[in-house]
């Protein structure tokens, strides 16, 4: 291989791939927000060489979370196109979950109510029982929670398709859980993502202190939002 | 001599110690048992969730039922239930591990708190409760 083919062959593919899983690292490459503070960029990302007029530059491509099509609990179609231009805090569990779930959901209610009147900030719950929890099962479980369908979406579909998605959303979930967690073991994980589907923070949806957080940095996402529009 | 009583003495000591431990533990173990077994569900305050699970804070099942609560702890509950006049139907696993004594203090710890102040159970009230309701063995 010539020198010259074996630089185009380099050109041509990714040029430097990083994983960049702590928030720490990640912020110091994230663009400054309209305050200063902004939240990072997680998951791996790789650079990219590219031609712009005659000139090299490296864009950085972000882990994003992928298209997807799930049903909820008013048996409406949710996909990427339902969080377009939002931001959404999203998590996994099962309604028949004995475990961290009723803990998951009661502090996924502070989110749903300090931020009920904001438009632009969604929430997804994902079933990763999705054979149980029926639109209907669903809908039974949203109601007895009292929120309402356009703002709290509870998902079912596909269950490879939700066990996908919840990698890429960096959340473990299993099917082989012991009998005390019912059945299934999961990440109590709240995920915060952006208006381009990157994630941009992971708290722990089982301690009131890290949702606090999660409340806090919240108006920073959607600030920086704001932002971008203009 | 000198060695015996030495013997003796740190004998006493770690009785000492191993009995104030037992004692304390003890004190604490209704609250540890609801933490180890209820908490995820009914919350840390008894509060519970909205109307997916039932409050056993100033809940009313608790007095009406009384009777019952020593075989629901044990075999857990199926079925549509009213607290305080809200409908709730989701069930609730059995902690059939629990002893008599273990399901006495963590009973005993429920009627106590979260603002209830109902009469307390003796262990053998529990014993005779649970007689219907014979643990199962897996």
């Amino acid at each position: 291989m010539s020198n010259n083919s074996k630089y185009l062959a380099i050109r041509k593919g990714v040029i430097a791939a990083a994983v960049v899983l702590s928030a720490g690292l990640a912020s110091g490459c994230s663009e400054s927000g309209a305050n200063g503070k902004t939240l990072p960029i997680l998951g791996e990302r790789e650079a990219v060489e590219r031609e712009l007029n005659g000139k090299t530059v490296v864009d950085t491509l972000y882990h994003q979370i992928p298209d997807f099509a799930f049903v909820d609990q008013d048996s409406q179609q949710v996909t990427q196109q339902t969080v377009e231009g939002k931001i959404y805090v999203t998590d996994f569990f099962f309604t028949s979950c004995p475990s961290i779930c009723p803990k998951m959901k009661s502090q996924m209610l502070r989110v749903y109510e300090k931020f009920e009147d904001n438009p632009d900030l969604l929430l997804l719950s994902h079933s990763i029982d999705p054979q149980h929890d029926t639109v209907a099962v669903l809908k039974d479980y949203a109601e007895r929670l009292g929120v309402k369908a356009e703002k709290w979406h509870f998902l079912t579909g596909e269950k490879d398709s939700i066990y996908d998605i919840a990698m890429k959303y960096l959340v473990a979930v299993q099917e082989e859980g012991d009998a005390a967690s019912g059945g299934f073991t999961h990440g109590g994980h709240f995920v915060l993502v952006d208006g381009q589907r990157r994630i941009r923070g992971v708290y722990d949806g089982t301690k009131e202190a890290s949702v606090d957080q999660l409340i806090q940095d919240i108006p920073l996402l959607l600030n920086e939002k704001r932002h971008a529009k203009k | 001599m000198r060695k015996n009583r030495w013997r003796t003495s740190a004998l006493g000591l770690l009785l000492l110690t191993t009995l104030t431990q037992c004692f304390t533990d003890k004190q604490n173990e209704g609250q540890r048992l609801y933490a180890a077994n209820c908490q995820s569900c009914h919350m840390e305050d008894g509060s519970g969730l909205r109307s997916l699970i039932p409050p056993l804070a100033g809940a009313d099942y608790l007095q009406q039922h009384r009777q019952q609560l020593p075989c629901l702890t044990r075999h857990g509950i199926e079925g549509p239930m009213v607290v305080n006049g809200i409908e709730y139907n989701r069930a609730m696993p059995g902690a059939e591990q629990l002893g008599t004594d273990e399901i006495t203090n963590l009973l005993n710890y429920i009627q106590t708190n979260f603002g209830n102040s109902n009469p307390r159970y003796t262990m053998q009230e529990v014993e005779q409760l649970l007689e219907p309701c014979p643990p199962h063995h897996n």
